[in-house]
């Protein structure tokens, strides 16, 4: 009996601190649409999306420019990240000496807690001259910021693809082994394809991690509000947006960096769906055995 | 009737202990061999010797020699990938790709280099009929294989291995895993294939050894006791060692 009073007391638990955190996630949004919407409404959903001049002192709030810079970097951060990652997952998955595989999977995900400050001064130190020496231009840039956001998703990617690559069961290296397949055969037509899905998901989180980053960012993309004519000019992203404004902001000001918040979360959000859709699709081409 | 394979106090190590120990055995061209025995005494370490699949074990040693059709082995001027295509394997559990039915069959033809369309899809269609399993899929070739039965799967692996057109099968325990119902259709097959190839079957059931196969070697202790004819081998066991086992007093 009282055995069965304590299994309800932990269910009880667990319940509510589950429901917590959803509730918080759920609050925070709230919060965020409450002190943002008023603005978007006195603004304009039309003209604060795709408004191209944000310039609080006359009143001119548009975050199109911002949104670019954003997915500018993200994805360009991506298009590095994810060749380098993979290679580096596949290395460590399936080539890797069992103790060199043990020195460099904490190494790498120790590059994960590194703080962003100080890859923003990496950037600000050694990527920016870079470019402004070898690239012309400021050096702060689009280019800098993905550099930068590339180094730091890195390790994201490459432990949870290798993960992934790790689970796929021997017995189909083995089934294709037996067939006369080379290991580079094998790697690269029967356990990378069927690691895919977990793939997929390490880039998703690689991706958020990128999009959410804003210490680093702010310190090296120069934080002009344009749409950028080459990827060696400045930007700003819709993060950076709200923590360079957030201290002396007030007003309509004030509530239109909440409404960039929103703007974010929903970027974030759509993001999100459209790499569960690719996700889901993949699942199903593969098959039976992984759904 | 040459010997397809012939294998010549063959001893294997992983690491320190010592599995295999002074096996010799002639195997003959397009029969079934069957290899007996308890659990842990070498038989599967055997027949992954005759592919080189022990190559993907770190502590792998062996000493003697193996010979297919007369040649060395593990000769170092022996191309792995030519030798894993003339010796195909199944596995005690049914290993599909997670791909579909037709890549599944078609994946050794495309690494050994075969690019023609139609002459994949001809082939393909070959293996799965001779591997009975045609007629319960030829409707679905673009599902994937990991929706079909566990029986299925394992005649899958089997048109798989028959697609790359190898002389030797080896059978780890094929149908371990399977039905009675499965593993008949499985028993059916070998009968069928035996006039192409030469296969030899891991099998834990003595009645499915009597069969199957032709010839048959008992292992104890990563030793062969005896081997020879199945029906004198069951019949009139030569070793006491043998009689114990085939009567169930051990094992």
């Amino acid at each position: 009996m009282t055995e069965k009073k304590e299994d309800k007391f932990i269910q009880w638990v667990l319940f509510a601190t589950g429901i917590s955190s959803i509730l918080i996630i759920i609050l925070i949004i709230a919060f965020i649409f409450s002190e943002g919407l008023p603005a978007i409404f006195s603004i304009g959903l039309f003209n604060f999306i795709f408004g191209m001049i944000w310039n609080p002192d006359i009143g001119l709030y548009g975050v199109f420019p911002m949104i670019i810079g954003t997915l500018l970097t993200t994805f360009l951060a991506l298009l590095m990240a994810i060749p380098l990652s993979l290679c580096c997952s596949i290395f460590l998955a399936e080539i890797a000496p069992p103790n060199m595989r043990k020195l460099l999977k904490p190494t790498i995900q120790g590059l994960a807690g590194i703080p962003s400050v100080i890859y923003g001064f990496f950037g600000l130190v050694i990527i920016v001259p870079f470019i402004r020496i070898h690239f012309g231009g400021s050096g702060f840039s689009v280019i800098s910021a993905s550099l930068i956001l590339t180094i730091m998703i890195l390790p994201t990617i490459i432990s949870i693809s290798e993960d992934a690559l790790r689970s796929i069961p021997f017995e189909y290296s083995e089934a294709s082994l037996a067939l006369g397949a080379t290991q580079w055969q094998t790697i690269k037509n029967v356990i990378v394809p069927a690691a895919v899905p977990g793939i997929i998901t390490a880039i998703i989180l690689g991706m958020g991690r990128a999009i959410g980053e804003t210490m680093a960012v702010i310190m090296v993309t120069g934080n002009v509000v344009q749409i950028p004519g080459s990827i060696f000019e400045p930007v700003r992203t819709l993060t950076s947006n709200i923590a360079l404004e957030m201290g002396y902001a007030t007003g309509l000001h004030y509530s239109a960096l909440f409404s960039t918040g929103i703007i974010l979360l929903t970027v974030i959000v759509i993001l999100l769906l459209l790499a569960n859709y690719v996700n889901y699709k993949t699942k199903v081409s593969i098959g039976g055995g992984y759904l | 009737m040459p010997y397809r394979i012939e294998v010549e106090n063959l001893n294997v190590y992983f690491g320190e202990s010592h599995i295999l120990k002074d096996i010799n055995i002639k195997i003959n061209t397009n029969m079934v061999t069957s290899l007996i025995g308890p659990s842990g005494c070498g038989k599967s370490t055997f027949i992954r010797t005759l592919n080189r699949m022990n190559d993907t074990i770190p502590t792998f040693k062996k000493d003697g020699t193996v010979l297919l059709d007369g040649k060395d082995i593990y000769d170092p001027n022996v191309d792995v990938v030519d030798l894993r295509k003339k010796v195909g394997m199944v596995f005690q559990k049914p290993n599909p790709f997670p791909k579909s039915i037709f890549d599944n069959v078609a994946y050794g033809l495309r690494i050994h280099g075969l690019n023609d369309n139609d002459v994949i899809a001809n082939k393909v269609e070959e293996s799965l009929k001779a591997a009975a399993l045609w007629d319960e899929v030829e409707d679905k070739l673009e599902m994937s294989a990991m929706g079909l039965s566990g029986g299925q799967q394992q005649r899958l692996c089997i048109a798989r291995t028959i697609a790359v057109e190898p002389e030797v099968i080896l059978m780890d325990e094929p149908c371990s895993a399977l039905d009675p119902i499965s593993t008949t259709k499985i028993e059916d097959l070998i009968h069928k294939l035996k006039h192409d190839y030469t296969i030899i079957i891991v099998t834990h059931n003595m009645q499915q050894a009597t069969r199957v196969s032709k010839y048959t070697a008992f292992f104890l202790h990563g030793e062969i006791v005896e081997s020879g004819l199945t029906d004198k081998l069951f019949m009139e066991p030569k070793d006491k060692r043998t009689e114990d086992y085939i009567t169930g007093r051990f094992g």
